[in-house]
């Protein structure tokens, strides 16, 4: 057993910026925008820092998939104790598309190269919300899964999780080498201090690594037709099932598939 | 000149430009814009940013009301690093710049600037004074614990002599291998909670200023008496206590420095310390403008948004120049005494301008928030009280405006 656990690090827009649609209406503005580490990668850092200094594993290595910004995400990953970091340099259109089974398949690959014992990664990112990658990681490794782990806990070879799910919680073992997808309850990630983010600085190892041109290949895997922001809300409208049938009626025809992003 | 220019290319070598730039990099790299920071100022003014939004902003209003700073802030602050930054990591603290301790306490302003005011003393005056004045065995007692536990207090001015700094009483007579204090001390800042107070005494008050010697005195002297806190307008939260030296002893290897040089000490520190309150204050003006904005954005009266009011956006407007003028002038001196370059007059035009723009905002501010911002229930009152302190601590308006007419008669001079 290697003792190195893997934690994937998402750059995502931060959470308190109001989110606005490009004019186009071909996805969201980031230019400009304020960005920072996906809050739930964050409690999968802090989660996997916690066993290291509990002494259960041995090193922690953070992973991002993007372009040259991605290392801040990976630097702040740093200050928080990680030990060193891979950068995987997706930029331009393959970044554009990138989705959670490419990512996915990125961080199978690492994981066998690195000899990870564990992966650890943030429940679903706030951008997409999609909430996929873990679980397709650990498909793709054949490997057992605990998705929306609320505690997790080392038992020798084993790991005993629990899961928040829609009845409640719920309490499964599983054997390792495994992925566990973080929840919101699991912990609170703590600060980078300023003599971390010192040492972060001085800290060189982050690799640089380029995806092979099997993965880059699967752009475009699920085609964006347009984003729009929901319309303003009107006040005292009947928003119950009876409003969408009688819109679709009125058009006579189905209304078309479209993305659309929750503005707030 | 040269030297500065390679200065600012390493430094900008090292990091990526906060604001992106459509320049050939060349240009760009000879002559940034002040608000470029290196790498790791802007991962520390992140860090703290958050830091002081999640943990200390929940308290800043009980703070303020029972004028009494939390230790649990206190401490979190010495956690998060904040009381060692330019220390050495060698003695536990965070080995960096003086540009990173006036970011911290810019940011930490924006949230409560009474927690910046202790930061803000323990940086640039205490810190500073231990690491460029202490012996190898001062550093090796003092230095470790400011960094991780210890607030220190700066002890010059007393109850007849303010401005006039030099005329201090407090005398120290010399005994073999130690010296006797007795005098007192008023308006020292951190004293309810400092664990060390560097004082400054005249061994010799027939050699008037001369005489004056910087003493650290341990808190459990004997005959150290801290006296109770002020009941003050604002920096509530900030302990301001009168202190009484009755006959207490200090060893003569508790002298920092040298004898009958603290003159130069007190008047070397306060014109860097002077950097850091004019961030202060420039953090305070910023922090009650950010909660004043919004407001305007969302009250509608007759039809619509206080800020599409022509008289509001005016006003609005010229505020927002006016902090950030003081915000250049304040990160400029920062960089020119960072380059080693003379900067006391830029120091106190920075010290006296952000005062001044902090009493303006928060004027204003009020104003722009009509009934609700005269109400404890919104945070602005807080800013209007806490600012005016600005133009009188660490040398008042008028003192800075002198100390700049004196530099601007020696320009002419020639």
């Amino acid at each position: 057993m290697s003792g190195r656990v893997l934690v994937g690090v998402k750059r995502v827009i931060d959470y308190a910026v109001k989110i606005r649609v490009k004019p186009d209406n071909t996805g969201v503005v980031t230019d400009g925008v304020k960005h920072s580490m996906n809050p739930f990668c964050e409690i999968a850092v802090e989660e996997a820092v916690k066993l290291k200094e509990k002494k259960l594993i041995k090193e922690v290595v953070a992973v991002s998939c993007g372009p040259q910004q991605s290392q801040e995400t990976i630097r702040t990953a740093l200050a928080m104790g990680a030990d060193r970091g891979i950068h995987v340099d997706v930029s331009g259109k393959d970044y554009e598309n990138l989705g959670p089974l490419q990512v996915s398949k990125i961080l199978a690959a690492l994981a066998k190269q690195e000899d990870a014992q564990l992966i650890l990664l943030g429940k679903q990112a706030i951008d997409d919300d999609c909430n996929q990658t873990g679980q397709m990681t650990a498909a793709l490794l054949d490997w057992p899964q605990g998705t929306f782990a609320s505690e997790v806990s080392l038992e020798g070879d084993k790991i005993n999780l629990v899961r928040e799910i829609d009845g409640g919680l719920e309490h499964i073992k599983i054997n390792t080498p495994a992925v566990i997808t973080a929840d919101l309850r699991l912990n609170t990630p703590r600060y980078a201090t300023l003599p971390n983010i010192m040492d972060s600085l001085m800290n060189n190892e982050t690799e640089l690594h380029k995806p092979n041109h099997r993965t880059s290949l699967c752009v475009g895997l699920i085609p964006l037709f347009e984003t729009v922001a929901p319309e303003d809300m009107q006040g005292g409208t009947d928003r119950s099932g009876a409003m969408l049938r009688h819109t679709v009626l009125q058009s006579g025809k189905p209304k078309r598939i479209i993305l659309s992003c929750l503005c707030i | 000149h040269t030297h500065i220019l390679t200065r600012w290319r390493s430094t900008f070598s090292r990091s990526a430009p906060d604001v992106a730039s459509h320049q050939p990099a060349e240009v760009a790299s000879s002559f940034p814009p002040l608000q470029t920071y290196t790498e790791e100022e802007g991962m520390m003014r992140e860090a703290v940013k958050k830091y002081a939004q999640e943990r200390i902003a929940p308290l800043v209003s009980k703070m303020d009301e029972n004028s009494h700073m939390d230790e649990e802030v206190i401490k979190s602050l010495f956690e998060q690093g904040l009381m060692g930054i330019e220390i050495d990591p060698e003695y536990g603290g965070t080995g960096s710049s003086f540009f990173s301790s006036i970011l911290v306490i810019e940011e930490l302003a924006k949230v409560d600037p009474s927690v910046a005011v202790l930061c803000d003393i323990q940086n640039t005056l205490i810190n500073t004074l231990f690491v460029k004045l202490g012996t190898p065995a001062q550093k090796e007692k003092y230095l470790n614990r400011l960094s991780t536990d210890m607030i220190g207090s700066f002890c010059l001015s007393e109850a007849e002599s303010g401005s006039d700094a030099f005329a201090l009483k407090t005398r120290a007579e010399k005994h073999k291998d130690y010296y006797v204090i007795n005098g007192s001390k008023m308006w020292i800042s951190n004293a309810e909670h400092a664990g060390v107070f560097l004082v400054m005494a005249n061994v010799d008050l027939s050699a008037g200023y001369r005489g004056i010697t910087c003493f650290i005195v341990d808190r459990d002297t004997e005959g150290l008496e801290i006296g109770k806190k002020e009941n003050k307008l604002g920096l509530r939260a900030s302990s301001t206590c009168p202190l009484n030296f009755d006959n207490i002893k200090v060893p003569e290897k508790n002298i920092l420095g040298e004898v009958g040089h603290g003159y130069k000490y007190a008047i070397g520190m306060l014109n860097e310390g002077r950097i850091g309150i004019a961030a202060q204050m420039l953090g305070l003006a910023q922090g009650c403008f950010d909660h004043t904005v919004p407001y305007t954005r969302q009250r509608v009266q007759f039809g619509k948004r206080i800020f599409d009011f022509q008289g509001m956006q005016h006003q609005i407007a010229h505020v927002a120049t006016q902090i950030e003028a003081a915000r250049l002038l304040t990160y400029n001196a920062a960089r020119l005494k960072e380059a080693g370059r003379t900067f006391i007059k830029e120091a106190c035009m920075a010290k006296y301008f952000s005062a001044e723009v902090a009493t303006l905002t928060t004027s204003k501010c009020i104003e722009w928030m009509g009934g609700v911002g005269f109400t404890k229930d919104y945070p602005i009152e807080k800013y209007y009280r806490d600012c005016k302190i600005g133009t009188i601590y660490e040398g008042t308006t008028n003192i800075q405006l002198s100390t700049m007419a004196k530099f601007i008669d020696k320009e002419y001079n020639v």
